[in-house]
């Protein structure tokens, strides 16, 4: 985790040298298509204008992130208890991921508001369905010799859950959730755009209006930035909780 | 105490046992011996219940029963430790499934380790000590079971010679002093001689007891006692020949 992924880093800094020499080379205005120095210089000088709304951004992507957790775990384990409720759930939960989202902004917002819930809401739409699926499979690929274990030694059902079968999903929880966080950014934002009166996406929409592309642009720097920082947050979690691994 | 009665077992058509009949006597040591892939680790499965067996019955003290799920504990030959457990909660799981007391349990544990010297590696994890000690590990938590039959799959063969004598004089610290009975596979007849009130001779392909010994001799033993000599003399016979009858 600690070293450089040096390919990554080179393909990174190849594409973003030609981006630089073909605007610069082709004079391409900026409010078409700003050079990536560019990008970051606004996404660092604009910073105090940014940052507000990047606040709103973020606490949306982890109270969606937070509620999708809260609410995939009992999900998941009731479906694992049950397997007959598993049958039960199963299409809502494959139905979820086959509505577009885009198509349930604007009702959501319409029911929700324009505040922050109805994009906790659509952040919690879009990553329930990856959390509760990896945890329901962590479950599931429980080595059955560990089952048989914990039947002679008369363990409940509650006991097995907490001491075998929780720990041996968390890998594939910390798979799913770090999926999530990607996502997650998605979901709010979309909100933002269809309706709101802060966040990243309004504040792109509003740049976009006034051509300012290069905010745009900055935007997708910082919500790129917060993506990244989750995930990453995601992985140090990971490695204090699975330390087995 | 146990009698197990004409039990059959195949896996797809292929016949694992068939018609075994055993019997196990209170307080005695079984030990089990056949050629490696006879089923011998089937067997001690489809009496615990991991698998349901295709015919036969089980009658323990008289009265039938479906497995031994609730009499017996049951070392297999995979140690089984979850890794997420330090060594000393991996033993002291059956005492947190079966809530136990657990400050007796903890106790107890803690004696046990001593013993099977693991003493100073109770927090260690599966993934940092040996085989050997994850066996013996294994062996603490089977005896936390708290059961008056233990089943033993082929307890001692990841340990070197010395720490395999000292366990197998635990071994029978278990039958004189806790009073267990004691069924157990092993692929070392001096071991089974060493042990036993009684061995089973196992041949494959189904499994059957080609021979039944009964050992009536005090314990310790002395290896070169000339009956011990001529049983086992009898049993390397017996399994070469089952080995040169052994099919393709
Ligand atoms: N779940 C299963 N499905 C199909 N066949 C099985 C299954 N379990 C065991 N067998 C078969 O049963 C036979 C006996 O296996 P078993 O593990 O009981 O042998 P064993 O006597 O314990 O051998 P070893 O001394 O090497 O441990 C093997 O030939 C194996 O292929
Ligand atoms: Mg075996």
């Amino acid at each position: 985790m600690n070293r450089v992924n040096l390919p990554a880093a080179i393909l990174v800094a190849l594409i973003l040298g030609i981006w630089e020499a073909a605007v610069r080379l082709l004079a391409v205005p900026v409010f078409i298509l700003p050079p990536p120095s560019n990008i970051v210089w606004v996404a660092l000088v604009q910073a105090p204008r940014i940052f507000p709304h990047a606040v709103v951004t973020f606490a949306e992507i982890l109270m969606g992130v937070g509620f999708a957790v809260i609410t995939a775990i009992p999900l998941a384990i009731v479906m694992f208890a049950k397997p007959s409720l598993e049958k039960a759930f199963s299409p809502f939960l494959v139905a979820s991921q086959a509505i577009p989202v885009f198509a349930l902004a604007p009702l959501l917002v319409v029911w929700l508001g324009y505040g922050m819930a109805s994009k906790v809401f659509m952040a919690w739409i879009i990553i329930f369905f990856p959390i509760c699926v990896s945890l329901l499979e962590g479950f599931k690929s429980c080595d059955p010799e560990f089952r048989m274990l914990f039947r002679l030694m008369g363990a409940s059902f509650f006991k097995t859950l907490t001491l075998l079968y929780w720990p041996w999903a968390l890998p594939r929880f910390f798979a799913g959730l770090k999926v999530g966080v990607g996502v997650a950014g998605i979901g709010a934002v979309i909100g933002e755009w269809v309706g709101a009166q802060k966040g990243l996406g309004f504040f792109m929409i509003q740049s976009n209006a006034r051509l300012q592309v290069d905010l745009v642009f900055a935007a997708i720097l910082w919500l790129t930035a917060m993506g990244l920082l989750l995930w990453w947050l995601t992985g140090v979690l990971e490695k204090n909780i699975v330390r087995w691994k | 105490m146990l009698q197990v009665c004409s039990i059959t077992k195949s896996f797809k058509g292929q016949t694992v046992f068939s018609n075994l009949d055993l019997t196990v006597g209170q307080g005695r040591f079984h030990v089990m011996i056949g050629p490696s892939g006879c089923g011998k680790s089937t067997l001690f499965d489809g009496l615990t219940g991991v698998f349901p067996l295709d015919e036969g019955r089980l009658l323990w003290k008289g009265e039938p029963f479906a497995d031994l799920r609730h009499h017996a504990a049951y070392m297999q030959q995979k140690d089984l430790l979850l890794p997420w457990f330090s060594l000393l909660n991996n033993a002291l799981l059956p005492a947190k499934t079966s809530g136990q007391d657990m400050k007796a349990a903890n106790d107890r544990a803690c004696r046990l380790f001593e013993r099977l010297g693991l003493k100073g590696y109770e927090s260690h994890y599966a993934n940092q000590v040996s085989g050997g000690m994850r066996q013996r590990c294994a062996l603490v938590r089977t005896l936390m079971f708290n059961r008056d039959l233990i089943l033993l799959d082929e307890p001692l063969s990841a340990l070197d010679t010395i720490t395999r004598r000292s366990l197998q004089s635990l071994l029978l610290l278990l039958q004189t002093e806790f009073k267990k009975t004691i069924l157990m596979i092993t692929h070392d007849i001096e071991e089974a001689l060493f042990l036993a009130d009684e061995i089973y001779l196992l041949s494959a392909r189904p499994m059957s007891v080609s021979s039944h010994y009964v050992l009536d001799l005090p314990k310790p033993r002395n290896s070169h006692d000339p009956v011990l000599t001529a049983i086992k003399a009898n049993m390397l016979e017996k399994l070469e020949g089952d080995l040169n009858h052994e099919p393709g």
